[in-house]
């Protein structure tokens, strides 16, 4: 058939979906090819050169950006994995659990730090902490990180459980199972795609997040956002640009995971 | 049913009401121990909803349900002896074909080794033994539910239960694997329930039926005394195709009801309790029990002209006008005996009824 | 008929009913210690005195509301007039929210359509590359745009090679440079439920409109619009209410005389100002600000679900 006849497509939508892409990367694809360039300046280029690269791990910031990223990874490691847990059981509850009175009060609840602006829960965690004479610190980090991780942890979760027909386990029931048994040996594996799905997603917005951090954290505690942002304060230096190109490798890596994941995946 | 058979499944009074919904009005049957039992209805008649409470899905509001005497009530359904085909047949997509079947085996607290063992035997009683490294999306529908049968028999329950299993087949797949479930339970020995909407799986299968509508059970029998003695107007126009007449009750004389048509033919039927004289009823008369000729052939008949032939491979059903009174549909075997009974339409016939054929319906 | 629900029971998944209560508590309890009483507390602080280092002094006073609506003059002796400093603050960064909503969807629809008109199997990829960039960090991304849009960057450098202006385009630290950071930032939150909406779509309706003689115009206004209309919504409060509160987009492309609700609420608590009561205040006002959007967001999508059926 004609493409002419085909009803679904406008002229001209391409090309905006291919401006929309080009829009998305052209930042990031010119920062990373920057991060390879020999020169001390910004914007002239004299050639490929691994030396911002070098500089990160050697260089005289090299103490704090390591520091930083140590922290960032151990916050967003320990943060993602209570939250994916504390996600998944909620999830259970509330697909799972039939109807109840506090089903749509419990989802308002837990989608909240997503709503809320992230502004307005930094300064609420902030002066929380504050109040209850909570020193300043990584926990205080870690515990606003949990927070604000369970409902990105929760909705790919929740979804996937959505996508389960509940006969599985009344099959398992059915031949015997106990609810348990259902639940670790049918249900478990069945959400792990939705699961992992949640915890990158957390872990990549635990080590993505900036406004709270610098809340809640105490002086010279710092994350890899606090500190590159310390540090584009004073001006973009090319060493930044190789953190940034870094991290963006850590993204493309983790989102790859979580997009053979849920390609691998039985039910789908 | 006869008194000294065991009872395997005993429906009592049951009701099951969700918030405003009633679904099923007071149920009360018995199914006996190695019996083929099948609930026919249309969707929604709560044929579904009462076989999810024998296996325990579903609570029961009202009455109980006992298994081999013992009351289930309360029993979750991990602990009731009482495997399901489902419909979507369930299988779990992360396991191996083996896996699946083993699994209630396991759960039943057999060693891991029996169970598979146990596992690889049924798989062998459906014929699937080169599959069991499968995963279950790797088979074909007829496969899976083969497994799902497999999976649901290896437990050695003592009542299956099957939701709709055939529902997804197509035609020729389905007649294949109803003479394999029918054969499966003659050697397995374990009482089958079998849920389904069609009527012609239904008859063909059971030993007994229940045809269910509206949360009520309208009639219970064996295939034959369901086909060719409908009880009431639902039955008889939902199994089967079927003539229904209006009809006067003029007298009843000797187990004989004589009853007049509206274009005051009468017609002489078995009288049936609670239609006495003066009723106004319906007569159900089969097609097939109905011939057409040139001249009158019968006591009972009718003048009338073919309105159309319509083709339906087996058979082939003619609409017939009557000078007076009801129309009727005709069946005519399609061979050469009954090919010789057809007529052109626009041909002017006589409608034969064998004696017997009319049975009178309570409404 | 699998559930005997076409008659209305209850068809609903209940088999952790039981557990429910104990299953949901780690997150009930997470949540109400770390988001729910931090919100109050901030309410309560809102309605405090301030000390002037930073923190409060547990006084009652409306001095932080009062400061932000009314203009008492230098020394607080003047009768009250209307404070118009940080409505206007609030009113630009709802403009600019706004300006970087209507920007993203003037892009994101047609991709986002585009992307739900391929062959199935080409979607995945196409949702992949527009996911990618959602994943990255936000900073990163922010600097990365500031890099490209500076005096010196490179877009002026092409510009200028292609001969096209003389002079650099003056972009960063004016409105339009915020609003393209913006617009940047979340421009997938844009194009992901609109993708999902057309995705659903059921084209047929595309081509009963065209039989019964729609153009493709009236088609894409009248039949695919409505029918998209709650991933549209979903899309646009997805950009507007982050863009709204965001602080690293006018921190970081806007400068001093850009300064937006995230600027001002940040400079009460880690800048120069050091005014908690009134950054809660403002916080409050923002707060309900986006509570009211999402209420009537809300409102609308259960509208919108009844009428689906």
């Amino acid at each position: 058939m004609r493409a002419q006849f085909d009803i679904k497509t406008y002229t001209g939508f391409r090309a905006i979906a291919l401006v929309c892409l080009f829009i998305l990367y052209a930042p990031l694809i010119v920062v990373a090819v920057y991060s390879f360039n020999a020169s001390q300046s910004l914007t002239n280029w004299e050639g490929v050169s691994l030396r911002w690269y070098a500089d990160v791990f050697t260089g005289p910031e090299s103490g704090k950006f390591k520091q930083a990223a140590r922290n960032s990874f151990i916050i967003a490691t320990v943060a993602a994995t209570v939250a994916t847990a504390i996600a998944t059981l909620a999830a259970t509850g509330m697909v799972r659990g039939g109807r109840f009175k506090l089903r749509s009060l419990s989802f308002g609840l837990i989608s909240l730090p997503i709503m809320v602006p992230e502004i307005v829960l930094a300064v609420a965690t902030l002066i929380f902490f504050s109040s209850i004479g909570f020193d300043r610190g990584i926990m205080t980090i870690l515990l606003a990180h949990i927070a604000f991780c369970i409902p990105f942890a929760y909705l790919p979760i929740a979804a996937r459980m959505q996508g389960i027909e509940h006969s599985y386990e009344q099959a398992a029931q059915d031949l015997y199972a106990t609810k348990r048994q259902a639940f670790t040996k049918i249900l478990l594996p069945l959400m792990m795609p939705g699961i992992i799905s949640g915890f990158l997603l957390a872990f990549i917005v635990s080590l993505d997040d900036f406004i709270i951090t610098n809340f809640v954290k105490g002086a010279g505690v710092e994350t890899l956002p606090t500190a590159i942002f310390g540090s584009v304060k004073q001006g973009i230096k090319p060493n930044i640009m190789a953190i940034s190109t870094m991290l963006l490798g850590v993204s493309i890596v983790m989102v790859t995971i979580s997009f053979f994941v849920s390609k691998a995946d039985a039910i789908r | 049913m006869s008194d000294n058979e065991r009872i395997a499944v005993d429906v009592r009074d049951v009701v099951k009401r969700y918030d405003d919904f009633t679904a099923l009005r007071s149920i009360s049957l018995s199914i006996a121990d190695n019996e083929y039992f099948t609930l026919l209805g249309p969707s929604g008649c709560g044929k579904t909803t009462l076989l999810r409470m024998i296996a325990g899905f579903e609570h029961v509001t009202e009455g109980t349900i006992s298994l081999f005497g013992d009351d289930l009530e309360n029993l979750p359904p991990n602990k009731r002896p009482v495997n399901t085909v489902f419909q979507n047949y369930a299988l779990f997509p992360h396991m191996t074909v083996l896996e699946n079947v083993a699994f209630g085996v396991e759960m039943n607290g057999e060693s891991k080794t029996i169970a598979r063992q146990r596992a690889g035997e049924m798989l062998e009683l459906v014929q699937l033994s080169q599959f069991l490294a499968r995963k279950p999306n790797q088979l074909s529908g007829g496969q899976q539910q083969r497994v799902a049968l497999a999976r649901a028999l290896a437990p050695r329950p003592k009542v299956l239960l099957l939701d709709e299993p055939l529902s997804a087949l197509d035609l020729k797949l389905r007649k294949a694997m109803q003479l394999e479930l029918k054969h499966l339970q003659r050697e397995t020995g374990i009482t089958f329930i079998f849920v389904t909407h069609d009527q012609e799986e239904a008859l063909t299968m059971s030993d007994r039926l229940a045809v269910m509508s509206a949360g009520e059970i309208q009639q219970l029998g064996a295939p034959t005394d369901i086909y060719e003695r409908p009880h009431n107007m639902f039955v008889a126009d939902f199994i089967g195709e079927t003539n229904l007449l209006e009809v006067s009750v003029d007298r009843i004389a000797g187990g004989r009801a004589v009853c007049h048509l509206r274009g005051g033919h009468e017609v002489i039927c078995p009288a049936v309790d609670g239609i006495g004289p003066g009723s106004k009823v319906h007569m159900s008369i089969r097609p097939e029990r109905l011939w057409m000729s040139k001249s009158p052939e019968e006591s009972l008949s009718f003048c009338g002209c073919v309105k159309e032939n319509i083709f339906v491979g087996t058979d082939i059903t003619t609409l017939v006008v009557l000078d007076d009174g009801p129309d009727f549909i005709v069946r005519t075997s399609n061979s050469d005996r009954g090919n010789r009974r057809l007529f052109e339409s626009g041909s002017e016939v006589v409608v034969n009824m064998e004696p017997g054929a009319a049975r009178l319906l309570a409404d | 008929m699998a559930t005997g629900a076409a008659g209305g029971g209850s068809a609903s998944m209940d088999t952790y009913r039981e557990a429910r209560n104990w299953l949901l508590m780690p997150a009930w309890v997470t949540l109400a210690i770390l988001v729910l009483v931090p919100v109050a507390m901030m309410l309560i602080y809102s309605f405090l005195t301030k000390e002037f280092r930073g923190g409060v002094i547990w006084e009652f006073s409306l001095a932080a509301y009062d400061q932000f609506f009314l203009d008492r003059g230098l020394f607080g002796d003047e009768p009250a007039r209307i404070e118009w400093t940080y409505i206007t603050i609030f009113w630009r960064s709802i403009w600019q929210a706004a300006t970087a909503t209507v920007l993203s969807l003037a892009i994101g629809f047609p991709t986002a359509y585009f992307i739900a008109t391929r062959p199935a199997r080409m979607r995945p990829i196409w949702v992949f590359l527009v996911t990618i960039p959602y994943w990255v960090n936000l900073l990163i991304r922010t600097v990365s745009m500031k890099f490209l849009l500076r005096d010196q960057g490179t877009l002026n450098d092409f510009l200028i090679a292609m001969g096209l202006i003389d002079t650099p385009l003056v972009i960063v630290n004016t409105n339009i440079g915020v609003q393209i950071g913006l617009f940047y930032s979340y421009l997938p939150f844009m194009v992901l439920p609109i993708y999902a909406a057309v995705e659903r779509y059921n084209f047929t309706l595309s081509e009963a409109a065209a039989d019964l003689y729609a153009s493709r115009t009236t088609t894409l206004t009248r039949v695919i619009l409505p029918a998209v209309k709650p991933g549209v919504l979903a899309g646009c409060i997805l950009v507007f209410v982050p863009s709204l509160g965001s602080f690293l987009a006018p921190d970081l492309l806007g400068g001093a005389r850009n300064f937006m609700i995230g600027s001002l609420i940040e400079e009460q608590f880690k800048g120069n100002a050091g005014n908690w009561p009134f950054g809660a205040a403002a916080s409050m006002i923002l707060l309900t600000l986006v509570l009211m959007l999402l209420l009537l967001f809300a409102r609308q999508q259960v509208k919108a679900g009844k009428t689906a059926g």
